[in-house]
């Protein structure tokens, strides 16, 4: 661990300051990916502040612009894990699997000094490499994962071939459960197990929403639980807002098997008022200035910050 | 007589695999279909089996090439690219992650119908950024296919042949050098693939009529030397044919009438392949006659392209013998 990354905050902070900074985001932007902080705070801050094994960031704070995407003639090409640290056999290695959740995962950045709270006033602007959905060049990403289902795969490959290298670090994977509905979410678990690949661990956020609505009225995934202990992983549900729940979870035994940590979310958590705009919760857009007024208020309340000035 | 040599693939991929350790042998449940189950049962820590899971497959190898691996994914062509094309995008392409997909039985080379025979795949792939392609033409060519993919800096996908197959060539594949095989002046032939040793045969026939042809068998279709090719269409007088093993759109007439676009050649080009169509299942010889993709094809093509009858028949096509690689006749072809 580097110590000198572990700031005087603790993770409840910083779960708060991402839900703060989306909060700031959203009303300044007229909307975002509001639910995404309310299920993900927790896991994301004590991914970041407490389980990631990580180094120091090796690039900038303050993100470059975009570079252009990988090709034989940009040769100075590099993807945005450096905000993760180095690559060392020692340190871990995170994939944001639902690239979607950018906006929190970015926040997340900057509430563990990694990233500096200018790269978010960059949040999908023209020209700029911290991008709406996270690409690979993106703070904080490693690899594409915005077609969703594909970030299990890939975890699951590295880790074979870190494992293969000796390497003492880990791949941890963010994950949302509607990547469930994609066939191979089942293909990389089952090859999981199949190749005892048992240095992948991953963290869903189960918070039964998709781009459509509520997952259950989308398509219905079942007993996640059960499916994936079948498949052949080892899994631990946990309620998604309760620190100590995750701790425990982490240190679960899974030899020969990934560990998969069912996080139940609340979609509305910190922000009850977002239960309005239940079932359409995946991209919160206000509908008018005054619910955008009415949301500023409330979500402010409820975090117990003041209203955002975002006619400025 | 053309040398028949039995399984090149096979040898050669063990030799290279064993020399650069970093290589991983990758399967989907078609091992000794791809002539890799002898690797499998005597290198068991150099091969993974993936399973009849292709979308997993491509991202893993992503995730391999990650740290550093080399992954040969071997499988049917068909199954590298139709069910697993956005993980080929986001995990391999993108990436530039140095995975070879080895995709055997290209186009009509199996007699397994529509799910089996991989028709488009060089189209799918020449629109794909950063992904190189490569095709075998002979026994020589497999024998050298895992060491030029092995060279790419990024990701390859390869035509692979196998079983018995001619060696027409001596040289090995070097990637980004097309093949002279005849220097004519009247039309140019191209071909890649099985095609070649069909045009190989035309080519006699069509030298013994009278019309003097020039042959370039490529191997890299991409990238691809414009150049080089608009000198030899700039070199025939009566116009370019070209002959795949793959539909017309998106392949190597595709890419010959781009470059005779691109470069405002006003000459005739004609291309010969699966004319939008599927194929269907049965002998490679049958479906080369049945589809137009045989050596008479291409001397019809070139009448119709010279505008005259040659009278060659299947029998004159038949009794033109493919020379033996050493033979000195041969010599200007390699």
């Amino acid at each position: 661990m580097v110590d000198t990354l572990r700031n005087e905050k603790t993770t409840e902070d910083i779960a708060f300051g991402i839900r703060r900074r989306v909060f700031e985001h959203a009303m300044r932007n007229n909307g975002g990916y509001l639910s995404q902080a309310c299920s993900a705070a927790e896991q994301l801050a004590w991914l970041y502040n407490e389980e990631l094994n990580l180094g120091a960031p090796t690039l900038p704070m303050i993100p470059k612009p975009f570079e252009g995407v990988p090709h034989a003639e940009n040769p100075n090409y590099h993807t945005g894990a450096g905000y993760n640290g180095p690559f060392a056999p020692e340190f871990d290695r995170l994939f944001i699997a639902p690239a979607h959740y950018a906006l929190v995962a970015y926040a997340t950045l900057i509430e563990t000094g990694r990233m500096a709270a200018e790269g978010l006033e960059m949040f999908n602007k023209d020209g700029s490499s911290v991008e709406m959905i996270g690409a690979e060049h993106s703070p904080g990403m490693e690899v594409h994962n915005g077609t969703l289902g594909i970030g299990l795969s890939t975890a699951a490959g590295l880790a074979w071939a870190r494992k293969r290298r000796g390497e003492a670090g880990r791949v941890w994977v963010y994950m949302s459960d509607g990547e469930v509905q994609e066939g191979q979410t089942w293909e990389a678990i089952q090859c999981c197990a199949h190749h005892r690949i048992d240095n992948v661990k991953a963290i869903m956020d189960v918070n039964k929403q998709q781009c459509d609505g509520a997952m259950d009225s989308v398509m219905e995934v079942g007993d996640l639980k059960k499916k994936m202990e079948n498949f052949g992983a080892v899994v631990v549900e946990v309620d998604a807002h309760n620190l100590n729940d995750m701790r425990d979870a982490a240190k679960t035994k899974h030899e020969g098997k990934p560990l998969i940590i069912l996080a139940n979310s609340n979609p509305f958590h910190a922000m009850p008022i977002l239960e309005e705009r239940f079932p359409r919760l995946h991209y919160v857009r206000f509908k008018s200035e005054e619910e955008r007024a009415r949301m500023n208020i409330s979500i402010a309340d409820s975090l117990g910050v003041d209203p955002i000035d975002y006619a400025h | 007589m053309v040398e028949m040599v039995s399984r090149p693939y096979e040898r050669a991929f063990e030799a290279h695999a064993i020399a650069n350790p970093d290589v991983l042998c990758i399967s989907a449940d078609l091992t000794s279909s791809c002539e890799i189950d002898k690797f499998r049962d005597n290198h068991p820590d150099q091969f993974l089996s993936m399973g009849m899971a292709e979308q997993n497959m491509m991202s893993f190898c992503g995730g391999l090439g990650l740290a550093g691996y080399r992954p040969f994914v071997h499988t049917f062509g068909v199954f590298t690219y139709r069910r697993p094309y956005d993980q080929l995008m986001a995990s391999i392409a993108y990436p530039r992650r140095k995975v070879r997909i080895m995709g055997f039985l290209p186009g009509i080379t199996t007699p397994g119908g529509m799910t089996h025979q991989a028709i488009e795949d060089i189209s799918v792939m020449r629109s794909m950024p950063n992904m190189t392609i490569l095709e075998t033409g002979d026994a020589t060519e497999v024998e050298s296919i895992c060491e030029a993919a092995d060279s790419i800096d990024g990701p390859v996908y390869c035509r692979v042949l196998r079983g018995s197959m001619p060696r027409l060539f001596d040289t090995p594949i070097v990637v980004g050098q097309m093949r002279e095989l005849s220097l004519g002046a009247d039309v140019l032939i191209v071909t890649a693939g099985i095609t070649t040793e069909e045009a190989m045969r035309a080519t006699k026939a069509l030298e013994a009529s009278g019309v003097s042809v020039r042959h370039l068998h490529l191997n890299t279709i991409k990238p691809f030397n414009a150049e080089a090719m608009l000198d030899h269409i700039n070199s025939v007088k009566s116009g370019v044919i070209t002959l795949e093993n793959h539909v017309t759109e998106g392949g190597i007439g595709s890419l010959v009438a781009e470059i005779m676009a691109d470069n405002g050649v006003g000459k005739k080009l004609k291309r010969l392949g699966l004319n939008d169509t599927y194929a269907h299942g049965g002998s490679r010889a049958y479906l080369m006659r049945y589809y137009g993709l045989d050596a008479l094809a291409l001397t019809q093509g070139v009448e119709d392209l010279l505008g005259q009858k040659l009278d060659i028949t299947e029998k004159d096509l038949t009794e033109a013998r493919v020379d033996a690689v050493h033979s000195l006749a041969k010599a200007e072809g390699l």
